[in-house]
């Protein structure tokens, strides 16, 4: 049986994406920059505060790189979690590494660090533009068991290029968060299959969301990393052409706010009931044409 | 003359056809049929005071539809029941003790209403006659519990009342039996009637009345673990179970209690197993609920047989389609019996193995903890030594010479023994010991004032304690002091633990009577998640081909 | 107010390893612990402990002296943070830690 990238830790993913033992990390656990706030609430901090940075090679190019670590404090955005990850980005503005790789697993703001985290969340967000504005490639990989949501989801769909596998899951509000807010009768997030298919890789690659679907194996997503790292281009006015009409198609079908089943079959994939048990290749060829956004960095 | 209603021998019969003829004077009662708005006055027209009446709350398959209604007749009509069910599931099975319908319990599990009961049993809203293991209690309805009236659920029935329970078929043919052959009234609620069943599984002649009910009957998920919770330490003792004891002692046949370290053993047989080349030689023969954790080790070759208790949502097709591995019918569903399932736990199989939340020093466990009542099950008959066992094993011989090693007179009497396995790790959540000095069972019987301390396994039939320290072999043990000691040596960390003499704890390793990882060759830093052969829900899936199909719950892709 | 409870411990006569650098083993998770292993100066084996599961001490001064018997090392500081590992989890990181800074088998 293949390895599990979800299995693995931050670190371990981190490990089997980069070139073999070319990771270099900058304000090591050793270091112990750590949290200033959790003691205070009773809860004990992490000598990295949950992310990992460092710089690597991928296939031989020097790569700036972070992972989340999601089961410290569901990988949540503190206020050093969120300096370390903009501190690499402000690096890259100035070594110009071939791209940054965040390994994202979050499930945004650390809210125990209420507005020290969504100034760190921000932080991040427009250290990203500006590495973006640089024409520095921003790849992020998902594919953790907690998704990545909030803040980072923001952050991740600010970056050139996403890869996510199908147990991975993008998007804003939390599915509990949604039932909280709308009622069970319009998201029950006990309904995992639904969850799943709202916020899970499937949906967000046939919808035009992400850059590329794999399984889940740190073998693929480095492959996917490297892949995205070889295709980036710069941005274009096509590009942002092809994106526009993506996103007016989906409006275009998408008027009644359907489940995801109808809504792939209304932007024209086959046998939308059978995607969920399909696995990655085979849900890959599915895509419709009209959803697959112009490569700028993806596949 | 005297008629059938005169003869003091035949009062039941005579008293059966008074409350049959009551009921098929209801409007809605058309022969056996009985229309679902009808079910309450029916109820009423069956049941006489003080009547024994069996729900069945089997462990998964509840006829929820007939509790409901149960507790809509009228306590001025019908109270006083005394209610004898294998498992009290569902609020409205102790809501009729509240309404003051029912007044006695007797039953063998109660886990979903555990602190409910134990609340009602300190107000006095009723009495229990006994708490039993689930053999026992089928015992008992053929002897001094015997059902007045039965309300069972079945999948279908057909026009004429055979009827067909399919996967989930459980306790039905034992509580029908008893019923049915003893002048009772039997009332089936099922989810559709048919013209023509799969198979029948209880025939027509048995049953009195039968309702479709409004919702199809609720099915409890309860044998299904996710393999992305097992932990480490649940590989470690995983491990020394398979290489330290179903390898030692060859075990063909056994019973596995559900829980993720069971689990565990049950996703390292392909791997670690085979690695050891186990494969042929151990676990050939289950007596077994169908548990998806299974599926790689049936896949790969290990797995001869499996009767099951009952089935397991999601397993369905999967069972369908290896039919040379389960009980299933000419239909091709599985076919499942908890009355046969307990006897054959009990006689046929080389071990049990099982968790506990507390273990005493002399090695008896219980699950009981103040303000709850949650009964036994079925670990009481898995978990005792059968000792009306003739056939011989590898396994049970072994185990038998190491218990009455250097005994003489009738204890001494060569016999074979079944392995009984108690594997818990040393502390539980929120780090509560698992290994007390006293159990909290003895609080409880004082409490609801219980003739004994509800003791799950008694000590004097466990023969392994495993935990994450090691195996501690209590075959091997020559009185209650070794016992003790043996038991306190692999107790860890806990103050019961700590006690331990640690002179004698260390003779009893040189002895064997204590083993730990090393002991056994096994490095625990080799026990890691990737040694099991399903490590998701979604690999199990795979391992099926597609065709075990989890339940919502545990969907994650 | 609820805080973490910090414990310290210290024993001698350890037997030092090659030079090593620091290794991190385990994640801050419930149930779970990360342990930090560093080289120190001297003969003895020092051992920080965070954790959120407050009143145990005792039971963490038997694991971790077990753990200086089983594998006698000196010459390092071990810093944990803890939040409600058993002693079985906290041993085996232990171990995973010893293994990572190139410790042998014990």
């Amino acid at each position: 049986m293949n390895a599990s990238f979800a299995e693995l830790s931050a670190r371990e993913r981190l490990a089997a994406v980069v070139d073999a033992g070319s990771f270099h990390e900058w304000l090591p656990p050793s270091e112990r920059v750590m949290s200033p706030h959790l003691a205070q609430l009773g809860v004990p901090a992490a000598f990295d505060d949950g992310v990992a940075i460092g710089r690597a090679t991928l296939a031989g190019r020097v790569i700036f790189v972070a992972a989340q670590e999601g089961e410290f404090m569901g990988g949540g955005v503190g206020e050093v979690h969120g300096a370390k990850l903009a501190g690499l980005l402000r690096r890259a503005l100035r070594d110009r590494p071939a791209a940054v790789v965040l390994l994202a697993e979050s499930g945004g703001v650390r809210l125990h660090e209420a507005n020290a985290g969504l100034i760190a969340v921000s932080e991040v967000m427009r250290a990203l533009l500006d590495v973006r504005a640089a024409g520095i490639p921003t790849i992020v990989l998902i594919g953790g068991a907690n998704g990545c949501f909030g803040g980072m989801g923001i952050v991740a769909r600010c970056a050139d290029t996403v890869v996510m596998s199908d147990i991975a899951r993008h998007a804003m509000s939390g599915p509990e968060v949604i039932e909280s807010a709308h009622g069970a009768g319009e998201f029950d997030s006990r309904d995992r299959a639904l969850v799943w298919r709202t916020t899970g890789g499937k949906h967000r690659w046939l919808t035009g969301d992400c850059d590329e679907l794999v399984e889940d194996d740190p073998d693929a997503f480095r492959a996917a990393a490297i892949a995205a790292l070889a295709a980036h281009g710069p941005l274009t006015l096509a590009a942002l052409q092809q994106e526009s009409a993506l996103l007016q198609r989906r409006a275009d079908v998408d008027g009644d706010n359907a489940d995801a089943f109808e809504l792939w079959s209304r932007l024209g994939v086959d046998d939308a009931r059978a995607v969920p048990d399909l696995d990655a290749d085979a849900v890959r060829a599915r895509r419709p044409v009209a959803m697959a956004p112009l490569a700028t960095g993806g596949a | 003359m005297t008629t059938v209603a005169d003869s003091p021998w035949t009062r039941q019969r005579g008293n059966r056809a008074a409350r049959l003829a009551r009921a098929s004077a209801l409007a809605g009662v058309r022969a056996k049929t009985v229309e679902a708005g009808a079910i309450v006055a029916l109820l009423e027209a069956l049941i006489e005071p003080g009547d024994r009446v069996c729900l069945e709350g089997d462990n998964q398959k509840q006829a929820d539809f007939l509790a409901r209604a149960l507790t809509q007749v009228a306590p001025a009509r019908v109270h006083d029941l005394h209610m004898v069910q294998s498992v009290l599931s569902l609020p409205e099975h102790l809501d009729v003790f509240e309404l003051g319908i029912a007044s006695r319990l007797d039953f063998s599990f109660s886990g979903p209403q555990a602190a409910r009961l134990a609340q009602l049993l300190g107000q006095g809203k009723l009495q229990i006659g006994a708490i039993h293991t689930y053999l026992e209690l089928f015992g008992r309805y053929f002897i001094d519990l015997t059902p007045k009236v039965s309300l069972i659920a079945a999948q279908a029935a057909d026009a004429q009342g055979n009827l067909y329970t399919g996967p989930n078929t459980e306790d039905t043919p034992a509580i029908v039996e008893a019923t049915a052959f003893k002048s009772g009234i039997v009332v089936a609620q099922v989810n559709e009637i048919v013209d023509r069943l799969p198979r029948v599984d209880i025939p027509a002649d048995w049953v009195d009345f039968v309702v479709k009910a409004p919702q199809p009957a609720f099915i409890e998920p309860l044998f299904t673990r996710d393999p992305a919770q097992i932990s480490e330490i649940q590989v470690l003792m995983a491990m020394m179970a398979i290489k330290g004891i179903y390898a030692e002692y060859g075990v063909q046949s056994l019973n596995h209690g559900i829980g993720f370290d069971t689990a565990a053993i049950e996703l390292l047989l392909p791997t670690y197993g085979e690695r050891l080349g186990l494969k042929g030689k151990i676990c050939r023969h289950w007596a077994l609920n169908p548990h998806p954790a299974l599926i790689p080790a049936i896949e790969a070759g290990w797995v001869e047989s499996v009767h099951s208790f009952g089935s397991e949502l999601g397993m369905e097709d999967y069972i369908r389609a290896r039919p040379d591995v389960f009980f299933t019918g000419a239909d091709g569903s599985l076919r499942s019996n908890r009355a046969f399932c307990q006897a054959a736990g009990h006689y046929a199989c080389d071990l049990f193995i099982g968790s506990t939340l507390q273990m005493d020093m002399q090695g008896n466990s219980s699950t009981a903890t103040l303000g709850r009542i949650a009964g036994f099950g079925g670990a009481p008959n898995m978990g005792a030594d059968a000792r009306g066992r003739r056939h011989a094993s590898e396994a049970w011989l072994k185990a038998g010479r190491e218990a009455r090693s250097g005994l003489s007179g009738a204890r001494g009497t060569p016999r074979g023994q079944k392995l009984v396995v108690q594997m818990v790790e040393t502390f539980r959540e929120h780090m509560q010991p698992a290994f007390v000095e006293t159990l909290d069972a003895w609080k409880l019987a004082e409490q609801a004032k219980l003739a004994l301390p509800p003791i799950m396994i008694y000590g004097d039939d466990v023969t392994h304690v495993l935990t994450e320290e090691g195996i501690a072999n209590l075959l091997l043990c020559r009185d209650d002091e070794e016992r003790e000691q043996a038991i306190r040596g692999v107790a860890g960390f806990t103050p019961a633990g700590q006690w331990r003499d640690r002179a004698m704890v260390e003779r009893l390793r040189q002895r064997g009577v204590i083993r730990r990882p090393a002991d056994l060759g096994i490095d625990p830093r080799d026990a890691t998640r990737n040694l099991l052969a399903a490590r998701t829900m979604r690999d199990l899936v795979r391992a099926s081909g597609g065709l075990y199909q989890p339940p919502r719950r545990f969907r994650n892709w | 107010m609820a805080g973490m409870e910090t414990l310290h411990y210290a024993f001698d006569g350890g037997r030092a390893l090659p030079p090593f650098a620091p290794a991190l083993v385990g994640v801050v998770a419930s149930g779970n612990l990360e342990v930090l292993v560093e080289p120190a100066a001297g003969t003895g084996c020092r051992i920080d402990v965070d954790t959120s599961a407050r009143g145990f001490g005792p039971i963490w001064e038997a694991v971790l002296r077990d753990f200086h018997a089983r594998h006698g090392l000196g010459g390092l500081v071990v810093s944990i943070h803890d939040m409600g590992a058993t002693p079985a989890v906290v041993s085996l990181r232990l171990d995973q830690a010893i293994s990572a800074i190139g410790g042998a088998t014990p």
